[in-house]
């Protein structure tokens, strides 16, 4: 009768599986401006995978390709080994690629619940007439939906501002509900930008300790853009540095560490 | 004096099993999951409760060890407790707030051998002193998020436990056998060890038996006819004897439900929903409550407030003296009436106090207009004097005789007497049987005629009340002669509701000085409305409007000490805003929230030096502890505020302005 071990989906996870997606030679053009330029690397199945680099280098622009925001001029994209052709986002989220934004987009005067109930709308199988109702077949969809969505609650740790307005709320918590409303969507892929932008440190523990706890008890496969270094090397198991559009290196975080090129691009070096 | 359940039901499981029989059915403990109260009758408690103890002994428990319990309030957690107490084990409530190395210590001292702890966060930090632990075996969780990938050889999920016991007592032998096991429990065996959170040095065990905690419980049960109907919400720490005697002794022995919040942060509102009929809180807990409704009806429209004030008016005059039931003209009757229509009962409601009988306030000295407060709104809110040495109760208030300044008479069963230095003494059935491994502080504390020294300094008024002053060892002396007590000075500062923590100086300097802590809500919501634009909580400490703010204050409390013929001596001469809140993990106060003045004093040396040298300024940097254990690095420059001093209404001495 006590509900609380959390439903784990899938089976263990096992690192550095097959490659769950995969960009190869991509190039993103916004008129002269080359954005990306002939980039590949891999996500494989249950890895944390940090994308880093300078500001500019062209991490965001990665994530939108691979949600289906922007659409490469060259090269391809993979997912679970299928070749994408023009996919729209909301075609990405159905096929389980979910992500957070760099500034907060949520509903800011819809409840914390609410927001993250959003995130279960794909999941929705009843028509928009029966859900009006509110009756019936839907009624028990939604309770169904509502367990989910409390599970969530429970595991961000945010049941005390379960009815307040989002807008209210200060950021890091925003984040953390934008964070549960990505996880709604129950994705196989989890595309994070930049969650830990803007918040202190408990706020960031925080988040790390979640970020490592949806990896580890959902299986969930996780892509995440930080500034953080120590938050990289803490927590990814693979790192991918970007500079001005290109990829420079890619590796284990000890190894990317190391890296001359990425010492350069960090630090600066005489030209 | 034997207690009535003696021969009976003498120990907690066998009045668990008693509950089960006699209420079965009746709703035992409720937990708030996943936006749902979840709940478990007597009957299912107690099934859980033998198949833990089984799950236990499966593991290797045996009579007299200890089991530590770490974590908030969670039905598992008080179900540890039943389930080591079934098998004679001795458990022992850790403060879950504790950082590691209190932890470490305690554990150490108990000799822990199992932990029962709520999670991950839990299981970490004991994880992280483990090698000083030589004596624990096993380690159990109720939260299994997280830990999928930790070792699980010495590490355990409480439902798997209880599972494995259950399938164990099956067998009916067996299930005879440990049938038995528990029938051996006696009275007179330790029931409990609690570590008090020590205003100074480490924190001791004291060590109660079944018999001391049952009569204790029995004490507070008859005193407030506490049954089976009653509602409590359980969320002061499981380590502290409030909560044990309350949340679970108390529970037991009346049969009424106990309900865990979901979490800290959910307490008010979940408190809301359940409508408790019984409440025991420190005063902190009902500052807070009433801060955070007066900061809001300041953002309230003008007719609103207006109402409200004028109603709150008309509680002040009538309110209590309604409730104590003395005789009040019918027009200011029909008032009143009026007003707990429109204010007092959705006031109440807000608060979750709608149906409460009773509602104690004990742990530190409660400010009299908050007490009247919620008396004039109807909230039968009474006081209570208590240590964990007494197995809680020494005086408590009776109805009808309930007075701001003092804490009532002595409980049933409590003898009192006052001590040449002041010190109250007390004895009663409940009183502790010594301290775990520590003889000497333990023959430190009694009496030879069997009285344990409070440690507190008080007298009995006229009426026969009980009226404490401060710790029998802070009352000091300033070197004029002068009498200071700086917890009385700083209680009646910290009653102003933007003054969050106060801390005074005074003991062998000429004159009294104290350090303040504003409190963000109230101060940060009164910046916002008048347009004053801080960064931080330094920021706004440091802010000349908000020291003009807290210099009205003190100068309030010299006039009040000034009008109290020995108290007019310890008038503060100049006073401070701290540049950072005082905080448990810098050790600064006790995990009960008291303040530690005499480390306050050495960590903010220069500050205080700064009181006495005339300086008006100084500079300070300190060092702070985050909850992991990591620290950081404060500096501030602090101003120093001078106050004015009155002259004393008595004639006993000539310190003028």
């Amino acid at each position: 009768m006590n509900a609380h071990s959390m439903t784990v989906a899938g089976e263990p996870v096992t690192h550095k599986g097959e490659v769950l997606l995969s960009v190869d030679n991509v190039s993103l053009r916004f008129g002269g401006v080359k954005a990306i330029s002939d980039v590949s690397f891999d996500i494989r199945k249950g890895e944390i995978r940090a994308i880093i680099g300078p500001n500019g280098a062209g991490k965001t622009s990665m994530l939108n390709c691979i949600n289906g925001f922007y659409h490469p001029q060259e090269g391809r994209i993979t997912y679970k080994g299928l070749r994408r052709a023009k996919v729209r986002p909301h075609q990405a989220a159905a096929a389980g690629i979910a992500r957070t934004f760099q500034n907060v987009a949520l509903f800011k005067g819809m409840s914390t619940l609410d927001n993250i109930m959003t995130g279960r709308t794909l999941k929705m199988r009843k028509g928009f007439f029966w859900q009006a109702l509110r009756h019936g077949p839907a009624m028990d969809e939604e309770i169904e939906h509502r367990k989910v969505v409390e599970d969530i609650i429970d595991f961000l740790q945010i049941q005390h501002i379960r009815k307040l307005p989002v807008g209210k709320l200060p950021y890091g918590l925003q984040k953390r509900v934008e964070l549960g409303r990505a996880l709604a969507m129950e994705p196989e892929l989890l595309l994070l930008d930049e969650p830990m932008a803007g918040m202190n440190l408990e706020e960031k523990e925080d988040m790390c300790r979640f970020i490592l706890d949806v990896n580890n008890q959902f299986g969930t496969t996780i892509a995440l853009i930080e500034h953080d270094m120590g938050v990289v090397m803490d927590l990814s198991d693979r790192v991918v540095v970007l500079e001005y559009g290109r990829k420079i290196a890619d590796g284990t975080p000890a190894e990317v560490k190391a890296d001359q090129r990425v010492i350069d691009a960090y630090l600066g070096v005489a030209h | 004096m034997a207690s009535a359940a003696a021969g009976r039901a003498d120990t907690f499981p066998k009045l668990l099993l008693r509950n089960a029989r006699e209420r079965g059915a009746r709703v035992a403990f409720r937990h708030k999951d996943l936006g749902i109260w979840q709940s478990w009758t007597w009957a299912e408690v107690a099934e859980q409760v033998r198949a833990y103890a089984k799950g236990f002994e499966q593991l290797g428990l045996k009579r007299g060890e200890k089991v530590a319990i770490i974590g908030y309030n969670r039905p598992r957690l008080y179900w540890s407790m039943a389930a080591a107490q079934w098998l004679g084990a001795i458990p022992v409530p850790v403060y879950a707030d504790s950082v590691a190395d209190e932890m470490a210590y305690v554990l150490d001292h108990a000799g822990a051998v199992f932990a029962c702890v709520q999670d991950q966060e839990q299981v970490d930090k004991v994880l992280s002193v483990i090698e000083r632990l030589p004596a624990l075996r096993h380690m159990l969780y109720d939260e299994p998020r997280g830990l999928r990938d930790y070792d699980h050889a010495k590490l355990h999920d409480i439902g798997n436990v209880i599972e494995a016991g259950r399938a164990a007592l099956k067998d009916t032998t067996v299930s005879a056998a440990h049938d038995r096991e528990m029938e051996q429990g006696a009275s007179d065996d330790l029931a409990i060890i609690l570590y008090t959170s020590g205003t100074t040095g480490r924190p001791k065990g004291v060590m109660l038996t079944h018999f001391n905690v049952i009569t204790a419980a029995e004490i507070g049960c008859s005193f407030d006819g506490l049954n089976e109907n009653d509602e409590i919400i359980a969320y002061l720490p499981i380590a502290w004897v409030g909560d044990h005697v309350f949340s679970y002794a108390q529970a037991i022995i009346a049969g009424f439900c106990v309900n865990c919040p979901e979490g800290p942060e959910t307490v008010v509102d979940d408190r809301r929903e359940i409508g408790t009929t019984y409440a025991f809180a420190p005063p902190r807990v009902f500052e807070t409550m009433l801060t955070l409704t007066m900061v809001r009806m300041e953002d309230a429209g003008p007719l609103m407030r207006k109402v409200f004030n004028y109603f709150l008016g008309v509680a002040k005059q009538h309110g209590e003296k309604i409730l104590n039931g003395e005789s009040v003209p019918l027009s200011a009757r029909l008032l009143y009436k009026l007003g707990d229509i429109i204010i007092y009962a959705p006031l109440r409601n807000r608060f979750g106090l709608t149906n409460i009988k009773v509602g104690y306030t004990a742990g530190e000295a409660i400010g009299p207009e908050l007490f009247r407060f919620y008396r004039s709104i109807g909230v039968n809110l009474k006081q209570l004097y208590g240590q964990t040495e007494a197995g809680v109760y020494i005086t408590m208030q009776p109805d009808g005789e309930i007075k701001a300044d003092t804490v009532g008479k002595p409980a049933p069963q409590v003898e009192i007497k006052i001590a040449d230095n002041g010190e109250v003494l007390y004895r009663s059935p409940s009183i502790f049987r010594g301290y775990y491994k520590d003889d000497e502080k333990t023959a430190e504390t009694m009496t030879e005629d069997g009285y344990v020294r409070s440690g507190d300094a008080g007298f009995f008024d006229e009426s026969g009340h009980l009226k404490i002053i401060d710790r029998a060892k802070d009352v000091g002396k300033l070197n004029s002669g002068e009498l200071f007590p700086p917890k009385y000075i700083e209680n009646k500062l910290k009653f102003y509701p933007n003054i969050k923590e106060v801390v005074a100086f005074g003991q062998g300097r000429d004159y009294a000085t104290v350090a303040l802590n504003i409190d963000l809500t109230a101060v940060g919501n009164w910046a916002e409305r008048n347009n004053v634009v801080y960064a931080s909580y330094q920021e706004l400490a440091g802010h000349p409007q908000v020291y003009e703010m807290m210099a009205k204050h003190v100068d309030e409390v010299n006039r009040s000490l000034a009008a109290e013929p020995m108290m007019g001596g310890a008038q503060i001469k100049r006073f401070l805003i701290l540049h950072k809140e005082l905080d448990a993990d810098d050790g600064e106060l006790t995990r009960t929230q008291k303040v530690r003045r005499g480390f306050i004093a050495e960590r903010y040396a220069p500050l205080v030096e700064a009181l006495y040298n005339g300086s008006t300024q100084a500079d300070i940097s300190t060092e702070v502890t985050f909850e992991d254990g990591r620290k950081g690095v404060i500096s501030a420059t602090v101003k120093v505020a001078d106050a004015k001093v009155y002259p004393v209404s008595s004639l006993a001495t000539k310190e003028a302005a």
